[in-house]
């Protein structure tokens, strides 16, 4: 009897914990039902068709369409206006990410540094991340304008005779486009910044002191650096796909001109889908941008493969 | 202050020199924005470099920008947009988060390599299938095509997950014991306890959408449906025209609202753009 007993309670049990079990995967199912109705039609089915549509001729409109196979992306290696966009992406992204980096860690570590204004300060450098992007490319159209812009005005009265036409000339174009960028992006860099500089423990920096470490910058190069460097890296990766997407200033600002001389990726994607109507090319040069923010994506792996086997 | 260690005034002003140099450089735009706004259009064009107007022209300049485009429907259509996103967005990434944390279901490990495939891919990826898509149901100029590309969030359903796996299991068990459903432990016992990552996530999600042109410029032709960065685009090349001021003022009308949301709560804002950055 006791045996019996004993035998039926484990059986019991697993009886009962089965059925929750396929209780809980019908529940599990049926949660992640809608997510991932939500996922199929507006993700993965879509994205699979880019890149179908990137081997097609399609164009908006057009009855007839027919496979082409690689021919978009050969068009691409001849095509002078998408050869200009990517050099141009590249150099924004190369403008903005180390600026925006630089200027981000030293507004965190100088408002880390005391205790005085941090929450203003903080507030301030915030500021563009919460702005109305399209509202304040306007406020910059304004401030950099030839011949009404305060800056030129500035620039007169130091002396230049004849200040640069920020966004219309083909030399400056790009570089006002990155300093935009760099206003945009250094206030979020620095929030990163900042979680990460909370995140170094306290005993570190008196360690380093009773090791007789006496200077700032010997405390930032033994304790500070190499402790932020996940945050950096991750900093790095994240500021360069935001950079990489650079469309809003450039749609509104300089819609790529003079002369192709600030067109960037996204923006020849959106010229040839939307306005010359021709879908299939423009889905082959989604497929490069999607690949370069896969690289990039894979780099920073990389990187934290090297720092896990050799740090 | 009684801080300890804290410095005098004195030798922290180095520090807060270059700081509030910096933060000047960075406020010009919005200090000139706003100086224009108040000008009259022949103080603007002599380009002078006082801030103060000599005569006062706000009341006109923003007079203009009310009489010439619904700027109360732009900001209405934006209220509508990013509140319709984030609904959804929390409506289908709670559930699912939950069940990926805390449930075991066969497709498990296909649905989490799903969402971490999901979080490779920009949203401008699926735009021009998502458009042909929508044109042929003649759902374009709709909050609806305005709404349902961004219902599904993976990153949403990440974030959460993390967080529910730090919630303990023990919060389950005992809602399991009191008899409470599954679908309803979602709702009465895991929401409850989420609400510092949905803040956090709401906070990333209306400022993302809120700010965006890419979609709307694609899926929406004039005003009726027109999200307040479409609003700006608009007024600036038809009605504005050379008008800087008035541009200038309704550059201001239309940055507000979230610049006030995000003043009044500040350390959220920054806490949720944190975590929200660091876990993404």
């Amino acid at each position: 009897m006791p045996e019996a007993l004993s035998a039926a309670q484990p059986a019991s049990f697993q009886a009962k914990s089965r059925r929750l079990t396929r209780g809980e995967a019908l529940v599990g199912l049926m949660l992640n039902l809608p997510a991932g109705i939500a996922y199929f039609l507006m993700l993965l089915l879509p994205s699979l068709a880019t890149i179908l549509l990137a081997f097609t001729d399609y164009e908006l409109g057009a009855l007839e369409w027919g496979w082409i196979g690689i021919a978009n992306f050969e068009e691409m290696l001849e095509d002078r206006g998408f050869a200009i966009a990517l050099r141009n992406t590249v150099i924004y992204v190369g403008l903005v990410t180390p600026l925006s980096i630089l200027l981000g860690l030293g507004a965190a570590l100088l408002i880390e540094a005391g205790m005085r204004g941090r929450a203003l300060f903080r507030a301030v450098f915030f500021l563009p991340v919460v702005s109305l992007t399209v509202a304040m490319a306007a406020a910059w159209q304004y401030l950099l304008h030839p011949t009404i812009g305060p800056l030129n005005a500035f620039l007169r009265l130091l002396g230049v005779t004849s200040p640069p036409f920020w966004l219309s000339s083909s030399d400056w174009v790009l570089l006002s486009l990155g300093a935009i960028g760099v206003w945009e992006n250094v206030g979020y860099n620095m929030v990163l910044f900042l979680a990460g500089l909370s995140a170094i423990p306290r005993e570190l920096y008196q360690a380093a002191e009773v090791d007789g470490t006496k200077t700032w910058l010997d405390r930032f190069r033994l304790v500070t650096w190499p402790m932020l460097g996940p945050t950096t890296l991750f900093v790095l990766t994240i500021t360069m796909i935001r950079s990489i997407r650079v469309f809003d200033t450039v749609a509104v600002l300089t819609q790529g001109g003079p002369n192709k001389a600030s067109e960037v990726l996204l923006h020849t994607m959106y010229k040839e889908g939307f306005t010359f109507l021709r879908l299939g090319y423009s889905a082959a040069i989604t497929l490069v941008f999607l690949l370069m923010v896969l690289g990039l994506v894979w780099l920073q792996t990389k990187a934290l493969d090297k720092r896990v086997h050799y740090g | 202050m009684a801080e300890r260690g804290a410095k005098s005034l004195w030798a922290d002003a180095p520090r807060l020199l270059v700081l509030g140099f910096l933060a000047l450089l960075l406020l010009m735009p919005y200090i000139w924005m706003i100086s224009a706004s108040v000008k009259p259009l022949d103080e603007l064009f002599r380009a002078s470099l006082n801030l103060w107007p000599e005569r006062f022209h706000g009341i006109e300049n923003y007079a203009k920008v009310f009489s010439q485009i619904p700027v109360f429907g732009y900001l209405w259509n934006g209220i509508v947009v990013c509140a319709g996103i984030l609904f959804f967005q929390l409506l289908f990434a709670i559930p699912a988060a939950y069940a990926l944390a805390k449930l075991r279901f066969p497709g498990r490990d296909l649905a989490l390599g799903l969402v971490m495939l999901g979080l490779l891919v920009p949203p401008h990826v699926p735009a021009l299938p998502l458009y042909l898509a929508f044109s042929k149901m003649g759902l374009l100029n709709t909050y609806a095509a305005l709404i349902l590309p961004f219902t599904i969030s993976v990153f949403a359903i990440f974030l959460f997950r993390q967080f529910f796996k730090a919630l303990p299991d023990e919060l389950v068990h005992a809602a399991r014991l009191d008899g409470i459903g599954e679908f309803e432990i979602v709702w009465r016992v895991i929401l409850p306890n989420a609400w510092p990552a949905a803040t956090a996530f709401a906070i990333f999600s209306v400022v993302a959408h809120w700010n965006d042109l890419f979609w709307p410029l694609i899926v929406i032709e004039g005003q009726a449906r027109a999200t307040p960065a479409l609003g700006v685009l608009y007024f600036r090349s038809d009605e504005a025209g050379d008008d800087f001021a008035a541009l200038m003022a309704a550059a201001v009308i239309m940055t507000l609202p979230l610049v006030l949301a995000f003043l009044f709560a500040q350390r959220r804002f920054v806490e949720g753009i944190a975590t929200t950055g660091l876990k993404g």
